[in-house]
């Protein structure tokens, strides 16, 4: 545009208020990196991916759209529940049993006119790199370490130093009752989901002998049915924690036990929730955890403001326990991270050496020198020098050459050894023949 | 590209000249960070005289059997096997171990499976595989009253070590204690 007029978002005075706000610098600003006149376009024109449409999706999808956000996707698996209905509002009693990205994203695109988002029904890992791709910001609300950890490598995997549109920020809410954490990681440059994965509190356990001979609380008895007599007596062969059939048999085995130690207390809704892992969900929690998680998109987005994730505090935990807590911190990447700490180098091989002249080529590479490398592709083991009886299955292997042994050019291979105790390598093959 | 990409970057490179050799994107097939952290966890492991491991398939490194034989304490002369299943999840979640015999053992019950806290409540990332191998092999060192998975058992050992002693034994030869008939793990 010739004026230095802001560019206009599309209804522009719906977003007066907004506009107050992202096109202008604030005290913090950085200068370089800010341009208030293109920021309604920009922002308009930005692919946002949100994981997840349950307690934090909805709350996300719905901050999103008012904020200016215009071209939002949402991928989730899960159909709604009855029980969803308290706190994820775009839900209704009509909508149970249909897919939640569907439903959310049709709701807030009648909510809010001009949005357009588009569902994706399915798990995340259906997806390719291709498709993640295409966005610009990443934000997940979700309640799995799996899927966290999934989505984390796949981001950081994305990254081409040569192509910088590979970089996509990815900022992860989460919540559990009273406590939540929002996280912005901004891949390979700032510490990963890998590298925090001690952040997470292991899923509380009992003791197993707890279980079998002291129970003492109505959960020890679910537990005890769910763990011990699940196994001993497999009424189906396979435990579907979803199917009231199966849930009726623990609810009625721990009732018995239940009993025969005089503790009150087990019901069939108690049931599900241990049997499930089901934490309490606090409406309000997701809201102030999806609140902060959108206003690191936003700002990322605009560069109105500075952002968590860069360059210093990147973590912000918040904790409504005990009062109410909250501490923001940077998390430092770690080197030895088997994710983000070490990216799989470039190792140009010839495709008819052996296994064995692949292993001793580590021996004498300048940053490695690696004297017992054991070696392993995604689905082959390759050759391990310990333990024992690994080592004897893999050796033929080092007689074959890398082409018998079924490794393709820009394959991925991982290499430790013990001289190397906290660090483990990644090499691309990069085949050429040599002379 | 995001604008704060381009400042991130711009400092990126300035600290990259110090690491000539740099990252590589690639599409292809990756090896996962649980598959990455079990090969270090195997590679690592010290297995001594009493203990080895069999791969039914050597390309699954996540799902083998441990056999642990005792050279000394109550079940000297035995032969243990354990199955060991890690869940993609590795090391957020603990292995999965559950004994393959039938034992008379406090701290393992009738169906295999093992109370040993590491495996459970006591579970964290920093542990590995060969601090879950040793837990196992200090179940047969030193089976313990106190947390009891096989009730009987455990009671056995508290009121009458010798008699104890003598029904390991007996199970171990595939004979049977207290109305149960146990397999036969002596080697």
């Amino acid at each position: 545009m010739a004026t230095a007029e802001v560019y206009p978002a599309s209804e522009p005075e719906r977003w007066t208020y907004l506009d107050r706000v992202r096109t202008r610098a604030g005290p913090f600003t950085n200068p370089d990196a800010f341009d208030g006149t293109v920021v309604a376009e920009a922002v308009e024109n930005m692919k946002i991916l949100v994981i997840g449409a349950g307690g934090l999706g909805c709350e996300l999808l719905k901050n999103l759209a008012l904020s200016g956000f215009k071209n939002i996707h949402v991928i989730d698996m899960d159909t709604i529940d009855i029980s969803n209905l308290n706190r994820q509002f775009l839900f209704r009693q009509a909508d149970v049993g249909k897919s939640k990205a569907e439903v959310a994203a049709k709701f807030v695109e009648q909510r809010v006119k001009g949005v357009k988002i588009t569902a994706h029904n399915c798990k995340i890992q259906e997806k390719d790199e291709d498709f993640y791709m295409q966005f610009q910001i990443v934000v997940c609300g979700l309640d799995s370490i799996e899927a966290r950890r999934w989505i984390n490598a796949t981001l950081v995997n994305m990254v081409d130093e040569d192509v910088e549109d590979s970089y996509k920020p990815l900022i992860d809410g989460g919540t559990e009752g009273f406590k939540g954490q929002a996280r912005v990681i901004f891949p390979t440059v700032t510490s990963c989901i890998e590298c925090q994965l001690d952040m997470h509190a292991p899923r509380a356990a009992v003791p197993l002998c707890t279980l079998a001979s002291i129970p003492r609380q109505p959960e020890h008895c679910i537990e005890w049915a769910h763990v011990i007599a699940w196994d001993r007596e497999k009424p189906f062969p396979e435990l579907d924690k979803d199917d009231p059939e199966h849930i009726t048999w623990l609810y009625q085995k721990a009732l018995l036990r239940a009993h025969e130690f005089k503790i009150p207390g087990v019901t069939y809704a108690l049931t599900q929730g241990v049997v499930k892992n089901i934490i309490p969900a606090i409406a309000a929690t997701n809201s102030v955890i999806a609140a902060a998680c959108c206003n690191e998109a936003f700002k990322i987005a605009t560069n109105c403001a500075p952002s968590l994730g860069y360059p210093d505090a990147n973590y912000m935990m918040y904790s409504g326990n005990d009062n109410i807590y909250t501490y923001t911190f940077r998390h430092e990447k770690k080197d030895d991270c088997p994710v983000c700490g070490n990216l799989a180098r470039e190792l140009v091989v010839d495709p008819a050496w052996t296994l064995r002249e692949l292993v001793d080529s580590f021996a004498v590479r300048p940053e490695a020198q690696l004297k017992k490398p054991s070696i392993r592709a995604e689905s082959k083991t390759l050759y391990m020098q310990s333990p024992k009886s690994l080592e004897e299955k893999t050796r033929p292997n080092l007689d074959k050459t890398l082409i018998e042994l079924g490794l393709a050019n820009d394959e991925e291979i991982g290499v430790t050894d013990p001289a190397f105790a906290t660090v483990s390598f990644k090499f691309k093959l990069k085949f050429q023949k040599s002379e | 590209m995001l604008k704060i990409w381009s400042m991130i970057l711009q400092k990126k490179e300035q600290q990259k000249a110090e690491n000539a050799e740099g990252a590589a994107g690639g599409k292809k097939k990756k090896v996962t960070a649980a598959q990455l952290r079990v090969q270090k966890d195997l590679s690592e492991l010290s297995l001594g005289t009493t203990m080895t491991t069999d791969f039914p398939d050597p390309d699954n490194i996540l799902s083998f059997i441990l056999y642990v034989e005792p050279d000394e304490g109550m079940y000297r002369g035995g032969r243990f096997s354990f199955t060991f299943n890690i869940t993609p999840n590795f090391p957020h979640e603990p292995p999965k171990v559950q004994c393959r015999e039938k034992i008379y053992h406090p701290n393992i019950d009738l169906e295999g499976k093992v109370c040993l806290n590491i495996l459970r409540e006591d579970w964290k990332p920093v542990l590995n595989l060969n601090a879950v191998i040793v837990g196992l092999q200090f179940l047969f060192l030193e089976p313990n009253a106190s947390d009891p998975l096989n009730k009987e058992a455990a009671e056995d050992l508290r009121l009458n070590r010798e008699g104890f002693k003598r029904n390991v034994r007996s199970a171990m030869g595939g004979g049977s204690v207290k109305g149960q008939t146990f397999d036969r793990v002596l080697k």
